[in-house]
């Protein structure tokens, strides 16, 4: 801030003496070069991202042969549809749900790892890591095997206890649980070490003081672990949430949307319709629908944390 | 300064000597004077099928003086389908590009018209049938060629021992090697009590419900069988009619008799289901049959595949054919009709028929008799009646006769699987019919 100032001030100063020098200052000033340095990343986010963005918000607004502008016509189209409306509902319970049980889970994994003892806790850092390091569309292929009814382990498993055979993938009920319970899997070790690093940030001495007022460990959980953690938590769910919504591998390698549509989300569905159903337009706007819901939140958990921020 | 001055003589022989060149030049031929193309080829799941399409472009290359770039796309996770319409949305990209069943119609406005190559071939090698036409032309215009590598009948193959055993049906006998079918009775009554006889017997049929390819096609030769069709050909919704309520009726009986994991089926789902030996019969072109020759040669000998059971309506067979398109936007037009042209003579078809084992089907009346499913086996002449060498079945696409752009929405949404399995669930006939009724209105947009 006080750079800012400063150069303001100096810029005032020589505007009034030397009005053919402004150029000079201009370019010697500390944020333009800043900005000159972070210019090839910007310019690489505006073709990589950028680009990309705009460019479907124009397909949105294209009719399916993509030669006439119909503005908001897609959408309107799509707001008419059952099976949109299902399609948003279910992205909503498969993305609030798993996020809420990666974070659960997250958090007791990341308490069970954290009072390991130093020297061993780093392989198990590594081991609970796995899940999320091995490219989602491998490890989703293998638990499509685990699901399978005739062969699977899973059912095999079970049929020792008498249970089954479940129709993993072939049920409504169970094939929603099924998609949920392997991004819940796959995601749940980011929580765990997004968590932990926040754990190892709590000084000591707040436990302490606690300990010395009589709290218990669900009061330290409650009035220390937790407030100390809200940002992190925030932010990762905000993170999370956005990545969950735009999940494609793990539906469309384990149920492709069915039974009866019933898994479908949006990413999956707007592949069925744009790329599958040739109507790119249609399915652009399918993914753009997302934005909303996922700006609402974002507004809400940055607003959040940034109120926390200048609380503190 | 010295300064050389040109005499009329020098100024006559200079311009006479420098017309000849130019004259002569185009007729001067190099390496590749004929210019360069690039075809994308279907990336053939038969191990080594793309060496003889390879070598069949390349000696067409070396003998048109073409030079000629090939890449073979996978049709794994519709990754052909994305080339496709990249390729469409960027104007650029291969000259000649294999597309699958709906896409010369999808993308029709950037393909190039090509009856100049297409009414050749027909009259060299036979006419062509109904789905091909259905699927390859617009308005009078060929759209595409269609290409052998990939087309297929996905039609019964039957284990021929539990067929006899549980259900008392020689498929052998009722689709004879070197002779027509004797399938009269081969109905799709006879498929139902088949079909509960193999289910009775631990051995149930292996026909899919889900929302890939090779469920939708059952179904739609199904609803054909019939003479049901959600839209019909002039682009109207005949979703409430009889025969689409026979159809349904038809269905539920039939889902009771298949696996309970019918409805989360893909399309390796049937394979599997053949190859581990768990069925009795799948619906599929002889890809699981070659893979079991491979896996579990035991069921491979007893597999033969054959025509599919007739219905009310008729026989008919679900058949998915692959085409080449030639982009509007393409360089070098002339070269790749004319490679198209090579690439459809007998010679070139039956070169992939048998590189391909006999999976891959020629669209042309003519050429259904060829050596290869003769001899292939075990057991030999499996495959003889693969590709329909009698026409006793209507080979058809399901969602057809409707406009293609509208049947391309019903089929890849799986609407005739959903209605089977909804009504199959327990939603009453109406509140399903009702239901297909609202989601082909949405199909309608243009």
């Amino acid at each position: 801030m006080a750079d800012v100032v400063v150069e303001q001030g100096q810029a005032v100063r020589a505007a009034r003496a030397r009005k053919p020098t402004s150029l000079r200052n201009v370019l010697g000033r500390k944020s333009t070069v800043a900005f000159f340095l972070t210019l090839p990343l910007i310019l690489l986010i505006a073709l990589l991202v950028l680009y990309p963005a705009v460019y479907s918000v124009h397909l949105a607004t294209l009719n399916k042969s993509m030669q006439k502008f119909v503005g908001f016509g897609n959408f309107l189209f799509l707001f008419k549809r059952d099976t949109f409306w299902m399609v948003v509902k279910q992205s909503c319970i498969f993305a609030v749900t798993a996020v809420f049980f990666k974070a659960l889970i997250g958090f007791i994994v990341a308490h069970f790892v954290h009072n390991i003892p130093a020297k061993g806790q780093r392989k198990w850092r590594g081991m609970l890591l796995v899940p999320w390091v091995i490219p989602p569309a491998m490890s989703t292929l293998a638990w499509l095997w685990l699901f399978d009814p005739s062969y699977s382990a899973f059912n095999y498993t079970l049929s020792f206890f008498g249970i089954g055979p479940i129709n993993w993938l072939g049920d409504n009920v169970w094939a929603r649980f099924s998609v949920i319970l392997v991004n819940i899997w796959y995601g749940a070790p980011f929580f765990m070490i997004m968590y932990l690093a926040a754990l190892k940030s709590v000084p000591d001495q707040l436990y302490e003081a606690a300990a010395i007022d009589g709290a218990n460990w669900w009061q330290k959980i409650w009035y220390v672990t937790l407030p100390m953690m809200r940002n992190i938590i925030a932010i990762t769910a905000l993170f999370s949430l956005i990545v969950t919504f735009a999940n494609f591998d793990i539906v469309r390698i384990l149920t492709s949307g069915g039974p009866l549509d019933q898994t479908h989300i949006f990413a999956t569905w707007a592949f069925k319709v744009g790329i599958e159903g040739s109507d790119i337009p249609l399915g652009a706007s399918v993914s753009l629908f997302m934005v909303p819901i996922l700006a609402v939140a974002a507004i809400f958990i940055l607003r959040d944390v940034s109120k926390r921020g200048n609380e503190a | 300064m010295s300064r050389k001055t040109l005499t009329r003589r020098q100024f006559v022989a200079a311009t006479a000597m420098s017309s000849a060149a130019l004259i002569t030049a185009p007729y001067v031929r190099g390496a590749y004077a004929a210019g360069k193309i690039s075809i994308g080829f279907w990336d053939h799941w038969v191990p080594n099928a793309n060496d003889a399409s390879t070598a069949m472009v390349k000696a067409w290359g070396e003998k048109e003086k073409v030079e000629v770039s090939i890449d073979y796309i996978t049709s794994n996770n519709n990754k052909i389908q994305l080339t496709v319409a990249a390729e469409a949305q960027a104007k650029s990209g291969h000259d000649i590009l294999q597309m699958p069943t709906w896409w010369p119609h999808a993308y029709s406005e950037n393909l190039e018209p090509l009856n100049d190559v297409m009414e050749p071939l027909i009259k060299q090698n036979g006419d062509v049938n109904g789905t091909v036409k259905y699927l390859g032309q617009s308005g009078g215009k060929w759209l595409a060629v269609p290409a052998t590598p990939g087309s297929q009948i996905k039609g019964p193959c039957t284990r021929i021992d539990l067929m006899k055993k549980l259900a008392g049906i020689d498929v052998q006998e009722m689709y004879p090697v070197g002779g027509p079918p004797k399938a009269d009775n081969w109905t799709l009554d006879t498929f139902l009590k088949a079909a509960e006889a193999c289910q009775k017997g631990g051995f149930p049929f292996g026909i899919g419900l889900g929302e890939t390819t090779d469920s939708v096609d059952t179904a739609g030769a199904i609803f054909q069988s019939f003479g049901a069709e959600l839209v019909n050909a002039k682009g109207e919704v005949t979703v409430k009619t009889d025969a689409v309520r026979q159809a349904l009726e038809y269905y539920k009986k039939l889902i009771a008799f298949l696996p309970p994991d019918a409805p989360s089926w893909d399309d390796a789902s049937n394979n599997k289901w053949l190859i581990s030996g768990r069925g009795a019969m799948i619906l599929n072109p002889p890809s699981a049959w070659a893979v079991a020759k491979r896996d579990a040669p035991q069921v491979a000998e007893q597999c033969w595949t054959h025509g599919f059971p007739a219905g009310p309506k008729g026989r008919f067979a679900p058949y998915l054919p692959y085409f080449w398109g030639l982009w509007s936007f393409s360089k070098n037009k002339e070269a790749a009709k004319s490679l198209l042209t090579y690439l459809s003579q007998p010679s070139s078809i039956e070169k992939f028929v048998a590189a391909s084992g006999g999976y891959d089907l020629p669209a042309y009346a003519n050429m259904t008799t060829l050596k290869t499913w003769q001899e292939e086996g075990p057991p030999k002449g499996t495959l003889y009646h693969y590709p329909n060498p009698y026409n006793h079945q209507t080979l058809s696409i399901a969602a057809s006769p409707a406009p293609p752009k509208i049947a391309q929405q019903i089929y890849f949404q799986a609407t005739l699987t959903k209605m089977a399995l909804r009504h199959a669930q327990g939603e009453k006939m109406e509140a399903t019919l009702a239901w297909a009724e609202g989601e082909c209105e949405g199909f309608m947009r243009s």
